[in-house]
């Protein structure tokens, strides 16, 4: 694959057979990058939610019924970026320090291309001035800016993090990080261990040994966007939901294609 | 009637001279008017001597502008700090006096000296001190000017639309530069970046 090259590769792998859904990833992550809450959060049409937990199951009645849980940051595609592709005000660009797909707000003009060609639904746009509940504006972080109306908004892999763990190596006079020395919110937050990040070009990561374990996956990995987060399960059912797969075709028989 | 035919100038004359008139005022609006109007000028609480700390009374930068560990910088510092010396004289100076009986005032209520930031970048700028000044080895004065020791703060200068200090856009209107020093715009950081071969990425400098 002709993805981009960098130095550094920020990824993730997410463990779904460990994944539990107690949504303690999605409050991070509201929580660390100022998201506002809205009154009703249970409308999902509307929230705001980075990192977003989805339900899914196999469709099939009892006793063959089964259900997962599904959580979805940005993948930081790293190939094709479809959104970085489409923007028309390089308000968004794959960063060259761990390709990591960027958002400037203040560049923002608003259009929602991104939000259209992001084959993943991680881009949300602000169709209101945030509101925090009365007393929460105490509790944001002076990390992360918060966003107006108008511009679209995405994960970041909490990038302000890996700012203040290379800030913390300024001191030490170091350039390189230390495995763990720099992962986001909801990877510390996820009580089951089910999210490893890192850097998945050192084979010494554990990111990057679980990513090239067989049962490792993408999401759409079929087109060619090279995301930067793996899946893991064991079970069929959800891999063959990871990618629009024809009934009779067997995922394990699918090449990828170049693109 | 001779007499005053001389008096009328050919329109040639007339045209130019209003042109003239026209453009040194058009200047004179521009460089100077617009931006007496745009900005307010404001001074600072206390008129600080940072030469009386640092050259006479020999005291390092980073007595005051301490970086912690994890590489936090912590900027200006608290009143705290100014009295753990000023609690009791250290001079003779009528400006000492002054002061302490001004952060005693302070020190009862609980408050900080509400100093202003020339620098203060916007909200959605993201800078590092330690980057540059441990790892970049930049000096203070490349940046900031002489303020390290100077006798008196300059006055401070608030963009009326922006609210941003007159540092950012550039000291001069036009936006001429003749130290590092005199504007602090994406464009002045990235073109420092470019000659150190540092990253200029959108999120280095943005969150
Ligand atoms: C006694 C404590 C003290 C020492 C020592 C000190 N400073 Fe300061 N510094 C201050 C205070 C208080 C302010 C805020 C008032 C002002 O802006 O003048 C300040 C402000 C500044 C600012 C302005 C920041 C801004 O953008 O508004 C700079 C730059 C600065 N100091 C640089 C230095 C340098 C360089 C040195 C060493 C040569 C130094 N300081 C030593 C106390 C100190
Ligand atoms: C390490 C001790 C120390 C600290 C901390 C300190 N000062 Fe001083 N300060 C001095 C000394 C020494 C002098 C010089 C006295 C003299 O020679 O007259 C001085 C002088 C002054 C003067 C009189 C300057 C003049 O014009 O003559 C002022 C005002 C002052 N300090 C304010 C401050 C403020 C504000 C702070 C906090 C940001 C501060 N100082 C922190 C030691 C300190
Ligand atoms: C590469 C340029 C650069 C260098 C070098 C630099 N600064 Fe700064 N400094 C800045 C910028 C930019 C800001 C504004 C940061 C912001 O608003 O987030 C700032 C802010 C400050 C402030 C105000 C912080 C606050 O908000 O309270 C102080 C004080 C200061 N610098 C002192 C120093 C001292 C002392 C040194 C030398 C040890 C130094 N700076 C070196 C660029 C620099
Ligand atoms: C006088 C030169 C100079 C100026 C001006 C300057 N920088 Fe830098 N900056 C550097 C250097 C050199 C480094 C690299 C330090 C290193 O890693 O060796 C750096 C690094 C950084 C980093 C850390 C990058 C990383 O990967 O860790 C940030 C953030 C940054 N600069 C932001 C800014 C911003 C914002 C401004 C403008 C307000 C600015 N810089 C202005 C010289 C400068
Ligand atoms: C070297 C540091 C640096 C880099 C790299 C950088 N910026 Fe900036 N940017 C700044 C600073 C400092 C300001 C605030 C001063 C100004 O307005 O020029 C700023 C301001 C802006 C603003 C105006 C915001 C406002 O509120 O006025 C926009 C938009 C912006 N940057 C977009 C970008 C985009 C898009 C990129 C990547 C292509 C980028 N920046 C890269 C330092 C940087």
């Amino acid at each position: 694959m002709n993805e981009t090259q960098f130095r550094l590769k920020y990824g993730m792998v997410i463990d779904l057979d460990k994944c539990v859904g107690c949504g303690a990833c999605m409050v991070a992550c509201q929580s660390e990058n100022n998201l506002y809450v809205r009154l009703d959060e249970s409308d999902k049409l509307r929230s705001t939610t980075w990192m977003r937990l989805y339900r899914i199951n196999n469709g099939e009645k009892f006793p063959e019924a089964k259900f997962s849980f599904f959580p979805r940051p940005c993948m930081q595609c790293g190939h094709h970026t479809p959104c970085v592709s489409v923007c028309p005000a390089t308000a968004t660009t794959v960063d060259e320090e761990g390709g990591i797909v960027s958002q400037i707000y203040t560049r923002c003009i608003g259009c929602r291309y991104c939000v259209a060609a992001c084959p993943y639904h991680v881009r949300y746009f602000n169709w209101w001035d945030p509101v925090f509940p009365e007393g929460m504006e105490k509790s944001l972080s002076p990390d992360v800016s918060p966003r107006m109306r108008g511009v679209v908004e995405k994960c970041t892999f909490c990038h302000h993090r890996l700012m203040k763990a290379k800030q913390k190596a300024a001191m030490e006079k170091r350039r390189d990080l230390k495995e763990n020395e720099y992962i986001t919110a909801c990877t510390q937050a996820c009580p089951t261990g089910a999210i490893t990040f890192g850097d998945l070009n050192n084979p010494e990561h554990q990111v990057a040994k679980l990513a090239a374990r067989p049962d490792a996956f993408r999401l759409l990995e079929r087109l060619g966007t090279e995301p930067k987060v793996y899946y893991l399960t064991k079970h069929d059912w959800i891999r063959k939901l990871a990618d629009n797969y024809l009934p009779e075709e067997d995922f394990r028989n699918v090449k990828k294609q170049k693109h | 009637m001779e007499k005053a035919e001389k008096k009328e100038y050919s329109p040639a004359v007339i045209g130019w001279f209003l042109c003239v008139v026209g453009f040194v005022g058009a200047l004179f609006v521009g460089w100077v008017i617009f931006p007496a109007l745009l900005y307010s000028s404001m001074e600072q609480p206390f008129p600080f001597n940072h030469k009386a700390h640092t050259e006479n009374a020999g005291m390092g930068c980073d007595e005051c502008h301490v970086f912690k560990q994890d590489g936090f910088f912590t900027g200006i510092p608290k009143l705290a700090r100014c009295m753990d010396c000023h609690e009791s004289l250290q001079g003779k100076s009528e400006a000492e006096k002054k002061f302490q009986a001004y952060g005693q005032k302070l020190m009862e209520e609980g408050k900080e000296i509400p100093w202003l930031v020339y620098s203060k970048q916007p909200d959605c700028v993201y800078f590092s001190h330690a980057a540059h000044v441990k790892m970049g080895q930049q000096k203070c004065e490349t940046c900031h000017g002489p303020i390290g020791t100077s006798e008196q703060p300059r006055v401070y200068k608030k963009n009326r639309i922006t609210g941003y200090s007159i540092d950012i856009w550039g000291r001069r209107i036009s936006g001429i530069k003749f130290n590092t020093w005199d504007r602090m715009k994406m464009d002045d950081c990235g073109e420092c970046h470019d000659k150190n071969k540092t990253s200029n990425a959108c999120f280095v400098c943005h969150k």
